[in-house]
This record gives C-alpha cells, sequence and structure tokens, in this order.
C-alpha cells in the first residue's frame, strides 16, 4: 500500500469529468487500498474520491463513522455511483482535502437514494441522510470535476433562509 | 516591505463602486486581501484589506479623488494582515423578536457572558413598519460550550420575550 498524493486547487486535475470503472480486477482493489491509505493518513477526512489523486476514474470512500451520534454505513467503496432520487435541501459547511484553509457553505440534498458498484462490480442500493448523505455529494462532485467551492452560498443568503425556514418556537403574536 | 491597511468606504450605493474602487487599487500597485461590502439601509460600505508597499498618507492620496468621484468617505488604518488565518466559527444562532431598544445589547451581552466569541454579525429590520421585527443573525466560537450558549438563549426567550435558535456549525472535510 501507499499513500498517494493529494491535489490541490488549482491543479487541473480536479476539473476533469472522470471515467466509469469498467474492470473488477485486483488492480482496482490495490489502488483502493492506497486510496484508503491515503484517506486515513492526511488531515481528517469523512472522504476522499480517485481524481483527488489523479485517478480519473468513478471511484469514492465514504466514512462518517467517527463522527458521533451519526447515522452511517460504515466505511464505503462506492464505484460508478448514481443517484436515484433525492429529497430537500439543507446548508452545511464543508471544507475539502483539495482546498486547504477554507471553509464554506452549501446546500444539499437531505437525502438521497444511490446505486453504486462494489470493489468486486456487484451493484448495491444505499440511502443516505444528512451528514453522510452531504459526504457522498461531495465526494461524488469530484467525479464530475466540480468543488464544493462551485456550490457555494454567501452567509447572508444562509441565515436568511435558516430564520425563514425553520424556526425552532412559534413567536407569541402570531 | 509590505504594510497591510484596513481602506472603509461609505455613501450612497451605486452601480460601479467596487469595480472603480478595487481597479485604482490595482493600477496603485496593491495587494488586496479579505474584503466584505455589505448594504445597510442602502447605504453602501465597503471594507477592504489592502497590502501597499507605499505609506498611509499616500494610499489616502491616492484613493482619495476616486472617493470623491464616487460620494464616498473613505477612511485608512493601518493593521495587521492575517490572511490565511481563518478562524472557524463553531456555532450559528439567530435571535428575532418584536422591535425594541436594546435587544443587540441584550443578546451580546448575554452570549458574550456564556463564552461566545462573535465572528460575523448582522442584523436586520423586518415585518411591517406597524410591527416591526428584530433578527440577530450571528455565528462564533462557543468558548465554553454550547450548553452554556443553550442557557443564555433559554434565558432570553424567557425574560426578554425573544426567540432564538442555535445550530451547531460541524464542517464535513472530504
Ligand atoms: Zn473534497
Amino acid at each position: 500500500m501507499a499513500v498517494l498524493e493529494v491535489l490541490v486547487y488549482p491543479n487541473p486535475g480536479l476539473k476533469q469529468v472522470s471515467k466509469a470503472v469498467e474492470t473488477f480486477d485486483a488492480a482496482l482493489r490495490d489502488f483502493i487500498a492506497d486510496l484508503k491509505e491515503t484517506m486515513l493518513t492526511g488531515p481528517p477526512s469523512v472522504g476522499i474520491a480517485a481524481p483527488q489523486t489523479g485517478r480519473l476514474e468513478r471511484i469514492v470512500l465514504v466514512d462518517v463513522s467517527g463522527k458521533p451520534k451519526t447515522p452511517n454505513h460504515g466505511f464505503m467503496i462506492l464505484i460508478n455511483p448514481n443517484i436515484t432520487g433525492s429529497e430537500g435541501s439543507v446548508i452545511g459547511r464543508e471544507g475539502c482535502l483539495s482546498v486547504p484553509d477554507y471553509t464554506g457553505n452549501v446546500y444539499r440534498a437531505e437525502r438521497i437514494a444511490l446505486t453504486a458498484q462494489n470493489e468486486f462490480g456487484r451493484t448495491h442500493h444505499f440511502n443516505f441522510s444528512g451528514f453522510e448523505a452531504r459526504a457522498v455529494q461531495h465526494e461524488m462532485d469530484h467525479l464530475d470535476g466540480l468543488l464544493f467551492l462551485d456550490r457555494l452560498v454567501s452567509r447572508r443568503d444562509r441565515f436568511r433562509r435558516k430564520v425563514y425556514k425553520a424556526p425552532a418556537s412559534q413567536t407569541q403574536n402570531s | 516591505m509590505t504594510q497591510w491597511y484596513m481602506l472603509t468606504f461609505v455613501g450612497k450605493d451605486r452601480a460601479g463602486i467596487v469595480a472603480n474602487v478595487t481597479r485604482a487599487l490595482f493600477e496603485g500597485g496593491c495587494n488586496l486581501g479579505e474584503a466584505s461590502m455589505a448594504r445597510l439601509g442602502g447605504n453602501f460600505t465597503i471594507m477592504l484589506m489592502v497590502q501597499s508597499s507605499g505609506s498611509l498618507e499616500k494610499l489616502k492620496d491616492m484613493m482619495a479623488p476616486i472617493a470623491e468621484k464616487q460620494g464616498l468617505r473613505l477612511h485608512v488604518d493601518a493593521i495587521e494582515g492575517e490572511l490565511h488565518h481563518h478562524e472557524e466559527p463553531d456555532v450559528r444562532i439567530s435571535v428575532y423578536g418584536a422591535d425594541r431598544v436594546g435587544v443587540v445589547a441584550d443578546v451580546t451581552g448575554a452570549l458574550a457572558e456564556a463564552g461566545l466569541n462573535i465572528l460575523n454579525l448582522e442584523t436586520d429590520v423586518g415585518g411591517t413598519s406597524a410591527a416591526p421585527i428584530y433578527i440577530v443573525y450571528l455565528d462564533g466560537i462557543a468558548g465554553k460550550g454550547v450548553e452554556k450558549l443553550e442557557q443564555a438563549l433559554e434565558t432570553l426567550r424567557k425574560e426578554k420575550k425573544l426567540d432564538a435558535n442555535l445550530t451547531p456549525i460541524d464542517p464535513l472535510t472530504a
């Protein structure tokens, strides 16, 4: 196993569209092992996408199990992932291994349904929500050459929507 | 030797101000750092971190004609530049209620007491002119933990008849 170099913006590799994985062989599984090693070695991260290491293939790893009180599927290898349904829209703050020293607010679907293949090519169906859904969507963006920077919303926008969309308590004179 | 300055422009809003100001700074050999523009009650305000090798007086002399032409007042301070030292907020709070004097002082006082270091603050007036609503949005660092802030908000709800929401900000890195 080896730790791979993580590309940092403005490396043009991060803006490329990755191609589907067609061959599920030992070489693929070796690469996934390296990718996992890379994710575990660097700064704390809940996921990584193959193109972040310069390999333009539709492979992402996600693992939000380290975060307390967060429903999750544990460590996942998602190959050729495809979102089949989504619901809701929530704002949350994101950072990226490929964009050091910056975080920003981004809208993501609250819940997603997804199919993806595993490292042996078998297709599985998933339903994700909340933080895990956000992580998956962030990683999948990398496969299409998108960074969270492509989806930033302003602070003001965040606050306004927050206040008007979801007040936690009732006003007394309403 | 270069020095960081904070330039503040205030005046009547009109199209092209930011473009004109930043163009003049660029042509004057200045380097832009962080900037924040806001319209407050139809007034234009912008603060810009500017790096220059010249003196404060020189920068003032250079920008004064631009400001005058745009109908803006200009203020320049020498500051410590701290790019790439972003402090990350870990809570976002919105408080609102019927407009009355002292809301912001009540809210920020109680939250400061409870350990909040405010990083961003915006306030707004909504509702009708007959029944205005005052809205305070802020984010910051919960220096004494979220629980203390929740307690402070509970006190504000009960004693000051305000509505309040606290949302932890939990950046995802992936
Ligand atoms: Zn990323």
